[in-house]
């Protein structure tokens, strides 16, 4: 084969992008990709604008969203700061759908693209497609639909009471939720027809219940003990982690519609909430393939070396991991974790050391394919670490960990990345990625249904940590409307309260 | 099964209700920034728009989260030279060397910094604004037409045909011209329908009979044309004059070598925001300068505010001229006059007489007429004239004091503030 024609093999011609090219990417990597038993939904794969990949950030990623205030806000803080150069877009964003929606900016060169295309279409695609959370937790053929469904049903609640009562409602969801999740329960897929026909039902029944639950007029059975013993009845029985569900099921005054609503917000924070729990495995597997799948295509003599360089140069960008003590620190890149551990557990198959064997004996010397998607599949972010974090990876990033107690004026540094500190920092990092443990533990205690109706929340304080009162404050205001009497919340620490709140202050 | 989707020729401003939701929400604090913002800079520049800062805490949205306190274990990554055991004093600014979770407080401090157009820029301006005494006057609707939609006319051009009313008025007449002969032909019927059942398809005089005029009534029916000239609907389309409101804003300012760039500038600042604040009310907006000492004279704007002249001052001169200019180029039954007048108070003593009268006469012609000593303080000459004509024009004459910069605005939106009629 002459020079010249292995250089027309070339897909990338010049760093300008065309729709041709773009297929080719696509075709060849789609083919490399099945290679490596990615499994993945359908892509649909759509070019956007710089305004077009704004709007996307403002409504969190969502291609479809109803219309709230802070959507504007977030667009308006993305506009200014991209327009004035404080930064950059992202180059694509993926939403976890059947088929498989990726954005890619127009602005990209065609270097960006190809990369992006392997990174969102055949890395989060197939991540979202096999990863078990995404599996239990969402379902990516109906989101789109009930996306459209909660629009509207938003709109129509617009036009019947007003943009400002819808607006109060939203506004109170969105504080609360982060604690709108059921983190144990299974949620079941529902599609929009469905989804309509059933709201119509649970608008009814659902006013029943509840009217059955606050009934104030005495039943007709004679006063004997058991009457006393159902006077001491607690509701609810055991504490409830998913205030939004608990206040949508059981709020006294609400209206059928504002149920509605909350129920739609609780389930989109539903839906993203496995997002949050594998940022680094997600981040790790896409960088992990799209670095796997260009390599091979660069070794069939698909690109050329001047695209290599170009890939290699972003490629590193995204990985790269500042210093704790550099100004541009930000925390741990998950990006460059989730791609060190990956690749250190194709290193730890292809070439175990004598201290790999020690520590993976069950993946040394296996097939590396068989033993990544394993991981990608039985694992989120808490249990990937806590299972696969390896010395290795912990002395390339220098991993050290501190011990902050409030109480005392230094930190101390515990652990570093020797023998002795291998085991503490892998518990330490994963129990990090615990959002159960990052986030305070709020639930409902105790409703107070024989008396003022109050809702009295207990926070189960982790490590001694306080609520930032201010927003807790603000947080029960919101409370207090959606409930309509008296909410309480009380912050616990071994079985004594330290500190509690109230709405409407006295 | 790949798609591949150009979405860049769809969905430009997807945000804009939700940025429409986030300003409406904040429009007391985009106000106060809107108006602070005043004080502070240049109004000359208006054309691009504003950076509106608020602060963030009003724009926040709260939930549940951890404060400072309490015991915190970071995992960091680029160790250098620490061992365990070694202590570090504790980086200042809460909750420790960053961690992954960072400090929850960290940004809460900063202001929340957004860009509005200049539409809406202006209209946080002028919001609480209302000119005086807006009364159109003659509307100057003769040069400019817009057509609409005015229901139907059976004349017309082919191209104005609407076809649906022309067949609903075609269908109607069709049923009317038929109705007594189908009504009749449906009788007819029953009864052949009768005969054949009683005495089955032998023919009978009756039956012929009837069988002949079922025929006549069908091809009768059969003639009424399906559709006739008159039938046909035209859209029809009136034209309406485009009401065409104009304004002429005359500047009159004092150039006498007692006004030095300073006291200009701050006149220029005032007439610039009524000039916006006009130019949002009419259509067309017209500007006159006028500058004077003892003499006036009608100028551009580039010499109004920037040459500069020594002597006396007459302001009477300026007074006549803009009389004189109305009486020949904006007649007052066309045009909505306002005045605006700064100066640094100066007048030739003997003037104030004359001052008045001239102001006498033009008053009830204008809209509007203020006017603005840019002094320390102190009444001057002009300012001890007009006091004598406010009470007799109480809503279009108004006379403020300002001192520096940033008096323009609020004594600006005194002189225009809303009114209760």
């Amino acid at each position: 084969m002459t020079q010249s024609e292995r250089v027309r093999q070339h897909i990338d011609r010049g760093s300008e992008w065309t729709f041709q090219i773009l297929e080719e990417y696509e075709h060849e990597i789609a083919r490399i990709a099945r290679d490596f038993r990615l499994d993945t939904y359908p892509n649909q794969i759509e070019v956007i604008s710089a305004e077009q990949m704004m709007d996307a950030y403002a409504s969190s990623g969502m291609p479809i969203n109803y219309h709230h205030w802070s959507f504007g806000k977030r667009f308006m803080q993305v506009e200014n700061s991209y327009r004035r150069g404080y930064m950059g877009l992202a180059y694509e964003i993926v939403i976890n759908s059947n088929p498989c929606i990726a954005y890619l900016m127009e602005d990209n060169t065609s270097v960006l693209q190809a990369i992006v295309i392997a990174h969102a279409c055949f890395g989060h695609n197939s991540f979202f497609k096999n990863n078990y959370l995404f599996r239990t937790w969402t379902d990516a053929s109906s989101i789109i639909d009930y996306l459209v469904f909660a629009r509207n049903f938003i709109r129509e609640c617009e036009e019947r009471h007003g943009v400002a009562a819808v607006e109060a409602v939203l506004d109170a969801c969105h504080a609360l939720m982060d604690h709108g999740v059921d983190r144990y329960k299974r949620p079941y897929p529902i599609s929009m027809e469905e989804e309509e026909r059933r709201q119509l039902e649970r608008e009814e029944h659902l006013q029943r219940q509840v009217n059955d639950l606050w009934r104030t007029i005495p039943t007709a059975t004679k006063p004997d003990d058991t009457s006393a013993v159902e006077t001491e009845r607690r509701f609810p029985a055991e504490p409830q982690e998913n205030l939004l569900y608990f206040i949508e099921k059981n709020a006294p005054l609400m209206e059928p519609w504002q149920r509605e609503i909350l129920r739609i917000v609780r389930r989109f924070a539903q839906y993203l909430y496995p997002q949050r729990q594998t940022k680094v495995m997600n981040e790790g597997w896409a960088t992990f393939w799209h670095y796997t799948i260009i390599q091979k295509m660069y070794q069939e003599g698909l690109v050329s070396d001047g695209f290599m360089l170009e890939f290699l140069q972003h490629h590193t960008n995204v990985i790269y991991q500042p210093p704790f003590d550099s100004p541009f620190f930000s925390g741990i890149n998950p990006y460059t974790l989730g791609f060190a551990m990956f690749r250190d557990i194709r290193r730890i198959c292809e070439q175990p050391t004598p201290e790999d064997r020690e520590w993976f004996p069950e993946l040394a010397g296996k097939d590396w394919l068989d033993a990544v998607h394993f991981a990608m599949a039985n694992f989120k972010d808490e249990s990937f670490i806590l299972q696969y974090l390896s010395p290795q990876v912990i002395r390339d990033l220098k991993l050290f960990a501190v011990y902050d107690d409030s109480d005392e004026d230094v930190l101390t540094i515990t652990d570093i990345h020797n023998q002795a500190g291998y085991q503490a920092i892998r518990q330490q990092l994963a129990a990090l990625y615990n959002l159960g443990d990052s986030q305070p533990n709020i639930q409902v205690h105790r409703v107070n249904i024989r008396g003022d109706r109050a809702l009295i929340l207990r926070h189960d304080m982790h490590n001694g940590r306080p609520l930032l009162e201010e927003e807790a404050k603000e947080v029960l205001k919101h409370l207090h409307q959606l409930w309509r009497f008296d909410v309480y919340l009380e912050s616990v620490q071994d079985g004594n309260v330290v500190a509690s709140y109230r709405c409407p202050v006295f | 099964m790949t798609y591949l989707i150009d979405r860049r020729i769809n969905g430009k401003h997807k945000s804009a209700v939700n940025r429409q939701r986030f300003i409406e929400r904040h429009r007391e604090q985009i106000r106060e920034a809107v108006q602070r913002n005043l004080r502070s800079r240049s109004i000359t520049d208006t054309s691009g728009g504003e950076r509106i800062t608020i602060p963030t805490r009003d724009t926040n949205e709260p939930v549940f989260r951890h404060g400072n306190g309490g015991i915190l274990r970071h995992v960091l990554p680029g160790n250098r030279d620490f061992v365990p055991g070694d202590t570090i004093p504790r980086p200042r600014g809460g909750s420790g060397g960053g961690g992954s979770e960072g400090s929850p407080d960290g940004e809460g401090m900063d202001d929340f910094v957004f860009h509005i157009s200049q539409q809406e820029f202006l209209d946080f301006l002028f919001e609480d604004m209302a000119l005086p005494n807006l009364t159109k006057r003659q509307l100057k609707g003769v040069e400019e037409f817009k057509t609409h939609r005015a229901g139907f006319s059976t004349v017309g051009s082919p191209g104005n045909i609407d076809v649906p009313r022309s067949m609903r008025s075609a269908l109607s007449r069709r049923i009317a011209l038929t109705v007594a002969k189908r009504r009749e032909m449906r009788e007819l019927e029953n009864e052949l329908a009768a005969l054949t059942e009683s005495g089955g398809t032998a023919p009978s005089p009756r039956r012929s009979e009837i069988e002949q005029r079922i025929r006549e009534l069908r091809e009768a029916i059969e003639r009424v044309s399906f559709i006739d000239d008159f039938d046909i609907r035209y859209r029809r389309y009136e034209k309406v004059p485009i009401p065409c409101a104009q304004a002429v804003m005359f500047c009159l300012m004092d150039v006498s070598g007692s006004m030095d760039q300073a006291t200009k500038d701050l006149a220029k600042r005032f007439f610039i925001l009524l000039y916006l604040f006009l130019s949002r009310n009419y259509d067309k907006t017209e500007v006159v300068f006028i500058r004077h000492h003892t003499s006036a004279k009608e100028v551009d704007e580039e010499e109004f505010f920037y040459s500069r002249e020594t002597g006396g001052t007459i302001v009477s001169s300026a007074l006549e001229l803009m009389q004189n200019i109305i009486a020949s180029r904006y007649p007052s039954s066309q045009w909505n006059i306002y005045g605006a007048q700064a100066s640094d108070g100066d007048n030739w003593p003997e003037d104030g007489g004359r001052c008045l009268t001239v102001m006498s006469e033009i008053l009830p012609a204008l809209q509007y007429f203020a006017y603005i000593e840019i002094t320390p303080g102190g009444d001057h000459p002009l300012w001890q004239t007009y006091k004598m004509l406010r009470p007799r024009f109480p809503d279009r004459f108004a006379m403020q004091h300002i001192t520096g910069p940033a008096d323009i605005y609020p004594v600006f939106h005194e002189l225009f503030r809303k009114r209760q009629s």
